[in-house]
């Protein structure tokens, strides 16, 4: 025995509750002082616990094999989507659609009766104080989580029903299943199966423009990239949409934040005003949306 | 070799009586499922704690994939549910045993309330117990959110709106939870943190406190 007559033991494992309540600590008694027939925690009993375990965790992966975990299309603030909890806070949301427990009455909902049940079951062993532990024979606490245990199976199915009849209602099918669907139709047709968004790319305006020549001639090329993505300096692809023509030339002239003024370097090139103009004309039509 | 290991770090350390707080002690007729079946209810406790267990494991692994940005967090967890190597049975078991730790804990409590083992002088255990399930209920409220997806969406306006019905202090929590005056980038950061870091680590010291206190007072005794 783990813990056996020696009393000099300080810390003697196992209560019962049968000890009469008395003054100061309650020293519990050892298992041995049950009737019957008590084992090692470690290893018997744990062993067996174990075998639970493996049950247990096998039932998990047969599960997750079976059913994948759901994930429907990208979160979008304009889409149509009948809200829904997960399962276990439904008869919190069922109940806060009940007439007496929203609108008006919203404080008796969220704190009147939910603070109250909830904060009853915090405190339950300093409002059930008796000293009867079966269930019936305290039959105040008993019915009351009898009857909030029938409260909650109610709410719960209520709202689930609730749910599927409004889906059925406007023709809605749950996004998870659509996007299966729709990323199986994808991968049979050889396109990318994912639902993502993808970030666009902004492609070149009017790429056989005379000002792209111009754009390599004047050395833009040189901090901007030959596909205009951008080196050292910015991409210019959508530029357009940040600047117009007017503002493009002053850049031009000026330079701005690391960028030197590179009009004099263009025309040193080789090009002439005309070339200039040209070139800021074409990077104000380089938009992102045409 | 183990053994001379062990003696060399208990002589220096005095480690046995640690573990043998932990392990040392019997199990009762009556809470063994092996002489009475009945006693199976008994398990539920020990069965929260291994779902818990694997949700620790489960979802550390989930984070070496998921990014929490509103641009990222939804494609990660497309990746991770479609392209990586058993990326579907970890998500599986995160998703599923989110849902079987709430109703083991439910198993659990009502186990303990029907039999009244709440009482005299198990009462701060309970009161443990019970915030250990809010927090529970918490973690699931915030993990809801991390796909980003519609659904996730969409019910996170709903519990923000429910928060901000609370009175006196309902919009200073909803602006709380969601950080800022809409629900987006900021909001899913905030749930990730919340899902991550601050309420495991809440969890992890109710549970020690809720295994000393059980490990100190004994299973209740038979009714």
């Amino acid at each position: 025995m783990a813990h056996g007559d020696d009393s000099k033991e300080k810390v003697v494992f196992v209560g019962d509750s049968r000890v009469r309540r008395g003054n100061g600590f309650i020293t519990p008694p050892d298992y041995t002082a049950y009737p019957g027939k008590s084992e090692a925690f470690i290893p018997n009993f744990l062993l067996k616990e174990w075998m639970v375990g493996v049950v247990v965790l096998v039932g998990i992966l047969v599960l997750t094999i079976s059913e994948p975990a759901p994930l429907g299309f990208p979160a979008n603030p304009a889409a149509t989507v009948i809200p829904i909890p997960d399962w276990y806070f439904l008869f919190l949301y069922q109940y806060l659609k009940l007439p007496y427990a929203s609108g008006d009455y919203i404080v008796l909902g969220t704190l009147g009766v939910t603070g109250v049940a909830f904060g009853a079951l915090l405190l339950a062993p300093f409002l059930d104080t008796g000293r009867e532990r079966r269930f019936y024979r305290r039959p105040i606490a008993s019915s009351l989580m009898f009857v909030s245990l029938a409260a909650i199976i109610y709410l719960t199915n209520t709202a689930w029903t609730e749910y599927k009849h409004e889906m059925a209602e406007s023709n809605m099918i749950p996004e998870d299943i659509l996007r299966e669907e729709k990323a199986a139709e994808n991968k049979a047709a050889g396109l990318p199966t994912t639902s993502a968004v993808q970030p666009k790319a902004i492609a070149i305006v009017d790429k056989d423009d005379p000002a792209m020549a111009t754009f390599k001639q004047a050395t833009c090329i040189s901090c901007h990239a030959t596909d205009l993505k951008g080196a050292s300096g910015p991409s210019l692809r959508g530029v357009g949409d940040k600047h117009d023509k007017a503002a493009i030339l002053a850049i031009i002239k000026e330079g701005k934040g690391q960028m030197p003024p590179m009009y004099d370097t263009a025309i040193g090139a080789g090009l002439t005003d005309q070339d200039i103009d040209g070139l800021a004309d074409w990077l104000a039509k380089q938009k992102s949306e045409q | 070799m183990f053994k001379n290991v062990y003696n060399w770090i208990d002589e220096r350390l005095d480690i046995t009586p640690i573990w043998r707080d932990v392990a040392d002690h019997e199990v009762p007729e009556h809470v063994n499922p092996a002489h009475h079946f009945s006693a199976f209810v008994y398990c539920f406790g020990g069965l929260t704690f291994f779902i818990t267990v694997i949700q620790i494991l489960s979802g550390m692994f989930l984070t070496m994939y998921y990014v929490p940005d509103i641009i990222n967090a939804y494609a990660s967890v497309e990746y991770l549910q479609t392209k990586v190597a058993f990326g579907k049975i970890v998500r599986g078991m995160h998703h599923w045993g989110a849902s079987l730790v709430i109703v083991m804990m439910f198993l659990h409590t009502m186990r303990v309330f029907f039999t009244g083992s709440y009482k005299a002088p198990r009462e701060m255990n309970w009161v443990v117990g019970m915030l250990i399930f809010f927090v529970m209920l918490g973690l699931g409220l915030t993990g809801y959110l991390l796909p980003w997806d519609n659904k996730a969406y969409f019910a996170t306006k709903v519990t923000l709106e429910i928060a901000n019905s609370v009175p006196f202090m309902g919009p200073v929590l909803k602006e709380l939870m969601q950080g800022g005056t809409i629900a987006g980038a900021e909001t899913l950061t905030r749930f990730f943190a919340l899902h991550v870091f601050f309420l495991p680590a809440v969890l992890l010291i109710l549970l020690v406190g809720h295994f000393i206190m059980i490990r100190r007072q004994g299973i209740s005794g038979p009714l």
